[in-house]
């Protein structure tokens, strides 16, 4: 027979003295257990203590108890215990709930109006639990799948770190080879590294590993479902040539007759339509840019079939669009440099001997397209004087980005530190705000190319930079000394924003994830959910972010690799039951409660439904519906009411 | 009215403001007891009705309390919080009731000082208003 009438049972904690120093604990215990609906209530010293916990069992079975009130300090600290110890007597664990007279009453109030408090506060979660239904936990099964965005140092790291615990691995990158930006630079801060040779053998590990399909040249198009649930589509572009069959001769490539930008050498150099990004590209092979390519379309030009001795080459290859199920997604979509167009003040794109630092990464780079000599654009000459401007469309709120992208002091550092290597006898300025060098080994390295490298840094603006003749004239303010500074120079490097990488917010509306106010992807929470989105299930890696260094990259891929293979290796996904839930027979299907969800939980066809594993509740839903159709489970409005009657009636103190 | 204790129902959220309360205690601040708070996962929860019918059952003010704008645990709760306030402030004043007798308090899990500080401060507000029920909140 089930109970009809509520029996509460109360459990007064004195904390030792930290609460029955200041509340009268007993009288406490004494009144509640006049109040209606409780049936037993007790004081005892300890009452998170094994007998503690053994006193609160043997009441919730001596007095078939319905509901538990432990009086006693906040719930972050015990509610757990609690309920666990209430479900080990047979008690459903959402009938228990914690009062707090610690933290909130007895530490900071003293004498009797702390005990008449105490008695308010007791009372009123006496309110609320007469009003909790038993719960469960909803339970889900999980696909033992990921899906990671973007081939970036993150995303392979990401992969690997899946792939290495057990896990099959989708890793999905959208140009022809995974290696992302890390591929073009030359070497690596503080450590001077070769970026290529820490970085490929990540590249030929991800490509090999049994359990991770590499996706190049490929793009999410569609996702769908929830955390533990989710279904993609991809759709993979036609590379025109068989990976299988293409031996890297490279013969396709010399007969091209089109030659287009290179985007690897960020168009410093020119490249074939059939091409390969760069000579450790992975996959390893050859890829037709259809876009610039003659053959295709109308006219067939055939010159690299006719060359390709193993018959790679396949003009009739088609995209194909693929269905898959995953049960968690890393998204490692990386950066962007901010456009050229936007610097007109610093003649960038009009000038050509004014780039940017991936510019420069490829002109140090020995695979670059002056094979590691630093030669300008415009004649190919050896710049003698460098200038490098610093936070070029960073902490610019009014014309540009208002944030920092907190990798460039020490890009800069390096540009200039390897640009006196390369050019002993050359000049190196640096224009900055303030050099900001946290990290591992940073300051050494910042201080080393300013004292041993002799590389002049000027703190202050650059207001203008303009061609006079074979010059680049830089305009500054040193603001140390208050003195204009004109620098003639062969070369002008500009250490622009770090960007979202293109296709961002696009792929961030497709999968229901936040994005903030500069298009970086946004985190659950900045401080305690770094790795999360809001989105359960979706993590966050690398400078999709927001900027960020390989290190720093690394470690949140790693970390949001562990994350995502917490939910993969879970026997099956619980969630807590605390939520929003609808009563449909009161639901007219307005609607309003839909933008109110920041997680996409909330689906209206006749009715509105939540989707209890989507939904955190947090309950704005509920407070919106406008006919009290959403309503909150074990937080009803009605318990609500009644706690707040509670809370003001006259306390009964027994006096 | 120099014995007038104001009844004072606070809605505060779990992340922040009850966890900013909890801090108060661990560094025990001493503040006015008057409040009796009642803990919501977001202020985003909080109905203007409850508001109201705490006023009616006998309360002289009451607090809600949530995480600092930008900073809400659930995104955008405290945002969906401050408009349904607001609206609920014009709607108070135009039913005769003080609105500063409803107060939105933004206070972290950091801020201890700042909660006690906000709930003397609250008090004195009500004092200075007298109370909201003619019988001084008696039944």
């Amino acid at each position: 027979m089930p109970e009809t009438r509520p029996r509460i049972g109360v459990f007064v904690c004195h904390c030792g003295k930290n609460i029955a120093g200041t509340v009268d604990v007993a009288r406490v215990a004494e009144s509640v257990s006049r109040f209606p609906g409780v049936v037993y209530a007790t004081h005892y010293e300890y009452m998170c203590s094994d007998p503690g916990q053994a006193l609160v069992q043997r009441a919730i079975k001596e007095h078939r108890l319905t509901g538990v009130v432990v009086a006693a300090c906040s719930p972050t600290m015990h509610e757990e215990t609690f309920r666990r110890a209430a479900e080990e007597a047979g008690l459903n664990p959402y009938l228990v709930e914690i009062a707090n007279i610690r933290e909130q009453v007895s530490w900071v109030h003293t004498g009797f109006p702390a005990t008449e408090k105490a008695i308010r506060v007791a009372r009123t979660v006496v309110e609320k639990v007469q009003g909790n239904r038993p719960l469960r936990p909803a339970e889900v099964g999980v696909v033992r799948r990921a899906l990671v965005v973007g081939g970036g140092i993150s995303g392979i790291q990401a992969a690997l770190d899946i792939a290495n615990a057990g896990f099959e691995v989708i890793l999905v990158e959208k140009s022809p080879s995974i290696g992302g930006h890390m591929a073009q630079l030359s070497e690596t801060f503080p450590t001077l590294d070769c970026s290529q040779c820490i970085l490929t053998p990540k590249m030929v590990e991800a490509a090999r590993h049994p359990r991770i399909r590499l996706l190049a040249y490929s793009e999410v198009e569609e996702v769908s479902g929830f955390v533990g649930n989710y279904r993609v589509r991809i759709r993979k572009k036609p590379t025109y040539v068989d990976p299988a069959k293409c031996n890297l001769c490279g013969e396709c490539e010399k007969v091209c007759p089109v030659r287009v930008p290179n985007e690897f050498d960020r168009g410093l150099s020119t490249r074939a339509a059939i091409h390969i990004p760069f000579p450790q590209a992975i996959p390893s092979t050859y890829t037709l840019d259809a876009q610039n390519c003659l053959g295709i379309v109308p006219l067939r030009c055939g010159k690299c079939v006719e060359v390709c001795a193993p018959k790679a080459i396949d003009f009739d290859m088609r995209e194909e669009i693929l269905e898959e199920e995953v049960g968690a997604i890393v998204l490692a979509t990386g950066y962007e440099l901010y456009p050229k167009e936007a610097m007109a003040e610093y003649g960038y794109g009009t000038v050509p001997d004014v780039i940017d630092g991936l510019e420069f990464e490829r002109l140090l780079s020995a695979s670059g397209p002056t094979r590691g000599e630093i030669r300008r654009p415009s004649d190919g000459k050896v710049p003698k004087e460098v200038v490098f401007i610093q936070c070029s469309g960073s902490r610019d709120p009014e014309h540009h980005k208002p944030y920092c992208s907190k990798i460039c002091c020490m890009y800069t550092a390096k540009h200039a530190l390897l640009y006196r290597h390369a050019v002993p006898d050359g000049q190196a300025y640096v224009f900055y705000i303030d050099i900001r060098a946290g990290g591992k080994d940073y300051e050494e390295f910042v201080n080393r190319a300013m004292q041993e490298e002799r590389i002049l840094y000027i703190r202050g603006k650059v207001a203008k930079v303009f061609r006079e003749g074979e010059k680049v004239v830089v305009w500054g303010a040193d603001t140390l000394t208050g003195k204009r500074v004109e620098v003639r120079a062969d070369l002008v490097v500009l250490a622009q924003a770090v960007i979202p990488s293109p296709g961002t917010e696009e792929l961030a509306r497709k999968l229901r994830v936040a994005c903030g106010g500069e298009g970086f992807l946004r985190e659950a929470h900045p401080k305690l959910r770094p790795l999360e989105a809001l989105t359960a299930g979706i993590f966050l890696a690398g400078a999709a972010q927001g900027p960020k260094d390989i290190p720093e990259s690394v470690a949140q891929a790693s970390g949001a690799a562990a994350k995502a293979v917490a939910i993969l290796s879970a026997p099956k996904l619980e969630h807590a039951p605390e939520v929003a839930e609808v009563q449909e027979e009161l639901c007219s299907g307005c609607g309003i409660c839909v933008p109110q969800c920041p997680y996409g939980a909330i689906t209206v066809d006749e009715v509105a439904h939540v989707n209890e594993i989507l939904c955190e509740g947090c309950g704005t839903c509920v407070a919106a519906c406008p006919s009290g159709a959403m309503t909150f489970r074990n937080v009803e409005d009605e318990q609500i009411l009644r706690m707040v009657r509670a809370a003001l009636e006259a306390a009964d103190v027994g006096v | 009215m120099s014995g007038f204790e104001p009844r004072i129902v606070a809605f505060l959220c779990r992340w922040c403001a009850a966890a900013g309360a909890d801090l108060a205690g661990t560094s025990r601040l001493q503040y006015p007891p008057n409040a009796i708070p009642i803990r919501v996962n977001c202020s985003g929860r909080v109905e203007p009705q409850w508001v109201v019918e705490a006023l009616k059952a006998g309360a002289d003010g009451v607090l809600i309390g949530g995480c600092h704008p930008g900073d809400c645990h659930y995104v955008v709760g405290n945002y969906k919080t401050r408009r349904r306030i607001y609206l609920l402030h014009k709607l108070l004043a135009d039913m005769g009731i003080e609105p500063e007798r409803v107060r939105l308090a933004w206070v972290s899990a950091t801020e201890g000082a700042r909660f006690a500080q906000g709930m003397r401060e609250f008090l004195a507000e009500l004092k200075r208003l007298g109370p909201l029920h003619e019988n001084g909140g008696e039944k």
